[in-house]
């Protein structure tokens, strides 16, 4: 049930804010410190779910063959590899590691 | 939602040059003309890109629009399989699963909303984080208002596929009608591709089993990491990751799931701050010795 809380709090959420953009006058979210604030919002958000998700097992940091697979779509990043390939890098190269035991 | 050639905010920057003297002059519409003030470090001076002003903007063929749409649509569209997938293997329902592509559709909230969950996080935090990725959307719609310029009945309708994606193509097209044909033609391919591959990755999710085996739990950061990467272009963007990063693993063990990450996201206006303030002092030392100068 609370699964079902929080899919609709994200939905109503996120379909609202898609919406503001649209409606709001132009010059409302104009202003230097909000626009800055919007584009950097996404960034530390993104950072600190990727190391998360790498580096954890419910509360306890860890270190596992995760961390090689996102070696891997870094690697495929430099690369400039399609997003595809990047997303699957990092899955075969994680269960590479994990099948040979890491 | 989740793209690799999706934009980080340097897609729109890039193309307004070239959007902005493309957009058709309709009569009593000011609003195109504030493009103009959007910031947009580095991009050439708007008379280079106004072959012709006067003449009105070059069409582009609708084919050409098409390609890019389509491109782009099927693409991402495809990578709704990670999110099904991953979202099955987080131990949510097939019919949940589905439920978040279809009625949140922005993946980037649906893959940390997932991830939450599955760290056992409070929902109410986990949808905080989701809402808080979801912000940037805002901001691509306030664009994409000035551009597409929908009566006002029609973009509750629209406002569901402001994403990133479609507004990539969009603002990348010349003339009011591709920009509205490529908005439309993008939402519509993604909508449709990523629910039917979200159902396709849970359906496969639960025939394949312990997702984990598979590497399964590499998908969702590295879809953050493909999003993330682009965005990381000045020192600011780093500094900010770089401090969220040890924020949101350094309060892991000892905050409750779901809560760590929205503190990481303190590291955004706390960048900004110190800029600020390295700025102000900046400037306070100019003065202060260009007082000097003067006084000697």
């Amino acid at each position: 049930m609370s699964i079902w809380i929080a899919i609709a709090a994200t939905a109503v959420g996120c379909y609202l804010v898609k919406l503001v953009g649209l409606l709001v006058p132009a010059h409302t979210l104009e202003r230097p410190l909000v626009q800055r604030l919007a584009a950097l919002l996404p960034v530390a958000l993104l950072a600190a779910l990727t190391a998360q998700q790498t580096f954890s097992t419910g509360q306890s940091l860890v270190v596992d063959a995760r961390a090689t697979g996102l070696g891997a779509a870094a690697l495929a990043l430099l690369l400039r590899a399609p997003f595809l390939v990047i997303v699957g890098a990092a899955v075969a190269v994680t269960a590479g590691v994990r099948a040979l035991g890491g | 939602m989740a793209a690799g050639e999706g934009p980080g905010e340097a897609v729109p920057c890039v193309t307004l040059a070239v959007s902005v003297p493309g957009t058709p002059p309709e009569p009593g519409d000011a609003s195109a003309a504030r493009q103009d003030s959007a910031p947009c470090e580095g991009s050439s001076a708007p008379g280079e890109t106004t072959p012709g002003r006067g003449d009105g903007p070059a069409p582009k063929p609708d084919s050409a629009v098409v390609r890019d749409a389509l491109g782009v649509g099927i693409a991402v569209g495809l990578s709704g399989f990670a999110f099904g997938v991953t979202s099955a293997g987080s131990g949510l329902t097939l019919l949940q699963t589905c439920a978040l592509s279809l009625f949140v559709f922005t993946g980037a909230s649906q893959f940390a909303l997932v991830g939450a969950i599955a760290a056992g996080g409070n929902p109410l935090a986990a949808a905080a984080g989701a809402f808080f990725l979801g912000v940037r959307n805002a901001f691509y719609g306030l664009r994409l208002s000035q551009l597409l310029a929908l009566p006002r009945f029609v973009r509750p309708f629209a406002a569901h596929w402001v994403i990133d994606e479609t507004t990539a193509v969009a603002l990348a097209q010349p003339t009011r009608r591709s920009v509205r044909i490529g908005f439309t033609l993008t939402g519509l391919t993604l909508y449709v591709l990523w629910n039917l591959t979200t159902l396709l990755g849970a359906l496969g999710a639960e025939a394949l089993g312990d997702t984990e085996a598979w590497g399964l739990d590499a998908a969702g950061p590295a879809v953050f990491l493909a999003l993330l990467a682009p965005m990381l272009r000045t020192a600011t963007e780093r500094a900010a990751a770089g401090l969220a990063v040890l924020l949101g693993l350094g309060f892991l063990p000892v905050l409750p799931a779901g809560v760590p990450v929205l503190v990481a996201a303190l590291a955004a206006p706390a960048v900004l701050w110190l800029k600020g303030r390295a700025i102000g002092d900046h400037a306070g030392r100019t003065t202060r010795t260009q007082r000097k100068e003067q006084d000697r």
